[in-house]
């Protein structure tokens, strides 16, 4: 080890300021400080500092999707050979084989086309690289559906890091969540691409071979087209993830996992977690007691484990640059998260799933609910000055 | 009338260097510093100049915005040096002590007895006025003023901290009659406040004139910041002074001898020194002779205080006025290797992101790397946890960063200082030195005030 370090030093001049290799000071910089931690020592202040940082942080939330990560992977595959009606003949690896190479082109795509962009735009700015980039980039490829072009993939990643964080003033100004903005403008800009019955096993859109009677749709699709009594999925489909969806978005218990490591290690707010589920459950309950169809009487833990309800309680409305940053306002926040989902996916028939347009509506609302918190606390202590003259 | 109070936010760091229950007396010559960069926003005017002679109690340096608050020397002897830094800035006092500890005479008089007037001119003229702090601003007080309250915390909860019930066992007498002075000084009362872990020693059981308030919990349980925010918070227009329990032992021996006797007992902790002790030592002495052939070969930072809120010194430097205790940690100036991604079973964090959580009860040996680079505040809800004030430390920072007097003023940076915010600074994720930002947003609230 002590060659590479010997080796990064002889080379650091080069990328230091009249270097030769100015230019690709932010590159060089992101390389070191992953492979060394920087010998920086504290000289103000507190003389000793915990040994967290934000490459932890963010490598933990990776790690967290990996679970949903591993189970859409094989799903892919799994639904493409159902598909085909030759899931029988496949063994487990050549399904999950079949995933991965659906899969990690996508995720290949979203890292390289967004630290591009960061990397350019720390070396204008003359900032270190961020590492928020770590979870959006692993983010959305599982928010994608499986058959999305690849040029889509980069199109919209460099949407959400140009338009959605760096016009801002880069990670941590931004106002909305970065993946859900890619998904978002995938949404509006190539609506046929992201919606359907057909985009979200692989190969189905070319139609060869696709054994008769197998439908592509996912639960959404069947709820919003009044077709619930015909869904072929029993409640542990929805729950284990053997349902079509986006990539990493159909399974529960991953999601579940990783909604573990994220509330045992306190990267994600517990809070949040927990109030967009109540959310969803309360709304889930009034739609139950209020029933005039088939959908609204859906029982409403199930609006809970489908669509992509799970995943966006449990890593976008977690993200704490574009959540409410005030700990009473989290509960408030991700509350409305829950409820507006719900009330999105079962009332609007533009949008089969309203996970996403609530998690971005909250996203610009949660400063108004920051706001109001803030103020309490003012009030408080105003209050405590007005007892005290009296 | 006392109060039991539980903390329930807060982060004890288990460092390895406890200091041992065993007194050493330290060598009284030698030289010996007073450091005008110890008291914030004070602008120093020199009273001595190199080789005057001079006793304990002799003026260095006034404050010249206030001439009546003086600095004196902790020693007699001779001014050995004058150290400036940048643009003249005055830095440090260095006496050379005689040995012989000769004291100016001051008034010696029965504090109880005395009115408030005589007891403020003492404590002016023996240099022991700057012992005594406010709040707001967490400045040297203003003697023209009259605070609603006065606040002792008797314990010091931050890592390696001095036991003072192990230090105050012996000095009841002392303590009291600087209790009586203190009392003096304010309509409202005298708190102290003592740790409701343990039974309190025989100054603090058997103290009057003061009510003792208990506090139970994690670090910054025993922060004087705490204990006011809990019993008499400060609210815009008032004024709250703070000391601690050795300068009440030196104000009572001040009013009892009529002498100025700095002397105080410190402790040497850190996991480089090889046998951390207690020493009885006088105010402003060099760390120098206590780490000789008493550290380890390594690249060490040697402090001043705590690892929190200490002041870094060279490895001749000098005891801060305020500060109880010298602690040594080793430097972190290395690279670690994929450090971010390693397990971590032996780094300590508040978080679970590293495996130490399986091992609760370790004492950490924690060097002076950064850990991580600078980055946006990203992450909410952590300060949360270990800020136990009503107030919302994420927003309140903010405000100061901005310079929004207004909103620093709302969000209550009347209560708090620079040590208040110490551990928010060490668990913070993007390595934002936040104690500077108070210290710049209470210097900015001070100016704007006056």
């Amino acid at each position: 080890m002590k060659g590479l370090r010997n080796y990064l030093d002889k080379i650091k001049p080069n990328f230091e300021k009249g270097g030769k290799l100015e230019k690709f000071h932010s590159l060089f910089d992101a390389v070191e400080t992953l492979l060394y931690v920087p010998d920086k020592v504290t000289t103000s202040g507190s003389h000793i500092r915990d040994a967290i940082d934000m490459k932890r942080t963010m490598i933990i939330v990776v790690m967290a999707m990996v679970p949903a990560l591993l189970f859409g992977i094989w799903n892919a595959g799994n639904f493409h050979f159902q598909s085909l009606g030759i899931l029988q003949e496949k063994t487990f690896w050549q399904v999950f084989g079949y995933g991965l190479l659906k899969v990690l082109p996508i995720i290949i795509v979203s890292y390289v086309t967004g630290l591009t962009i960061e990397i350019i735009f720390a070396q204008i700015r003359h900032h270190d690289v961020p590492e928020g980039f770590f979870v959006t980039g692993m983010l959305i490829p599982l928010v994608m559906p499986v058959d999305v072009p690849l040029w889509m993939v980069s199109v919209s990643t460099v949407f959400a890091v140009i338009i959605g964080v760096e016009v801002f003033g880069g990670a941590g100004m931004n106002i909305l969540n970065p993946a859900l903005t890619a998904r978002a403008f995938l949404f509006f800009a190539y609506p046929s691409e992201m919606s359907g019955d057909k985009v979200w096993v692989a190969g189905l859109k070319g139609g060869e071979g696709i054994v008769d009677g197998f439908s592509g749709e996912t639960i959404m699709g069947y709820a919003a087209g009044g077709k619930l009594e015909q869904m072929p999925y029993s409640v542990s489909d929805m729950f284990f993830g053997f349902i079509p969806g986006s990539i990493g978005e159909t399974s529960t218990l991953a999601i579940l996992i990783g909604a573990i490591i994220l509330i045992y290690t306190g990267v994600g707010s517990w809070k949040i977690i927990a109030s967009v589920f109540a959310g969803g459950a309360i709304m889930g309950l009034l739609l139950n007691l209020f029933a005039v169809n088939e959908y609204m009487a859906l029982p409403f833990w199930q609006h809970l484990i489908i669509g992509g309800f799970a995943f966006g309680a449990v890593f976008m409305a977690t993200d704490p640059v574009s959540a409410a940053q005030t700990e009473k306002g989290k509960w408030i926040y991700g509350f409305l998260i829950g409820f507006l989902a719900i009330l999105i996916r079962v009332l609007n028939p533009a949008y089969p799933e309203g996970v996403m347009l609530a998690i971005l509506l909250m996203n610009v609302f949660a400063p108004l609910i920051d706001h109001y918190v803030v103020e309490a606390n003012i009030k408080k202590r105003l209050k405590r000055l007005k007892t005290l003259k009296a | 009338m006392s109060e039991s109070i539980t903390i329930r936010k807060g982060l004890d760091i288990n460092l390895r260097g406890k200091a041992e229950k065993v007194f050493i007396k330290a060598d009284t010559t030698g030289k010996y510093a007073v450091k005008p960069v110890d008291f914030p926003g004070l602008t120093p005017k020199l009273a001595v100049e190199e080789g005057s002679e001079v006793k304990a109690g002799s003026v260095l340096f006034y404050d010249k915005a206030n001439t009546e608050i003086k600095f004196t020397s902790p020693v007699s002897g001779k001014v050995f040096e004058i150290v400036r830094g940048d643009r003249r800035k005055l830095l440090e006092v260095i006496i050379e002590s005689d040995g012989k500890n000769e004291s100016e005479q001051f008034l010696q008089a029965d504090p109880s007895s005395s009115d408030r007037a005589t007891v403020v001119s003492n404590l002016l003229n023996s240099g022991l006025w700057p012992a005594i702090k406010q709040r707001p601003y967490n400045i040297i007080a203003n003697p023209a003023l009259s605070p609603k309250s006065v606040f002792i915390s008797g314990f010091d909860s931050a890592p390696l901290g001095v036991d003072f019930d192990f230090i105050m066992q012996d000095h009841l007498k002392e303590f009291q009659a600087g209790i009586d002075a203190l009392a003096k000084l304010t309509d409202g009362k005298v708190h102290l406040g003592i740790n409701g872990k343990y039974p309190p020693n025989p100054a603090f059981a058997n103290v009057k004139n003061v009510q003792v308030n208990r506090f139970i919990g994690k670090h910054p349980a025993g922060n004087v910041g705490t204990h006011i925010h809990y019993i008499d918070p400060v609210n815009k227009g008032e004024i709250v002074w703070t000391t601690d329990p050795q300068s009440v032992v030196t104000i009572g021996r001040l009013f009892i001898t009529g002498k100025y006797d700095a002397s105080k007992t410190i402790a040497l902790a850190g996991s480089e020194v090889l046998r951390p002790r207690y020493y009885k030592v006088i105010s402003g002495c060099s760390i120098e002779p206590l780490i000789k052939e008493n550290v380890t070969d390594k690249p060490l930072r040697c402090i001043s205080g705590n690892v929190l809120t200490g002041t870094r010194i060279a490895p001749d430097g000098y005891l801060g006025f305020y500060d109880s205790m010298f602690t040594v940690i080793p430097e972190g100036n290395k690279h670690e290797f994929m450090g971010w991604l390693a397990p971590g079973f032996s780094k300590f964090s508040a978080s679970r992101l590293f495996f130490s959580w399986l091992n609760p009860k370790r004492e950490y040996i924690v060097d002076t790397n950064v850990k991580g680079g600078r980055r946006a505040l990203m992450i909410t809800g952590s300060f949360e946890k270990v800020f136990p004030f009503d107030i919302l430390p994420m927003q309140l920072l903010k405000a100061i960063i901005i310079e929004d007097i207004d909103l620093m003023e709302k969000l209550g940076i009347y209560e708090v200082a620079e040590e208040d915010f110490a551990l928010c600074e060490f668990i913070d994720t993007s390595k934002t030195d936040i104690q500077a930002i108070v210290r710049k947003g209470l210097d900015l609230m001070a100016k704007e005030m006056n």
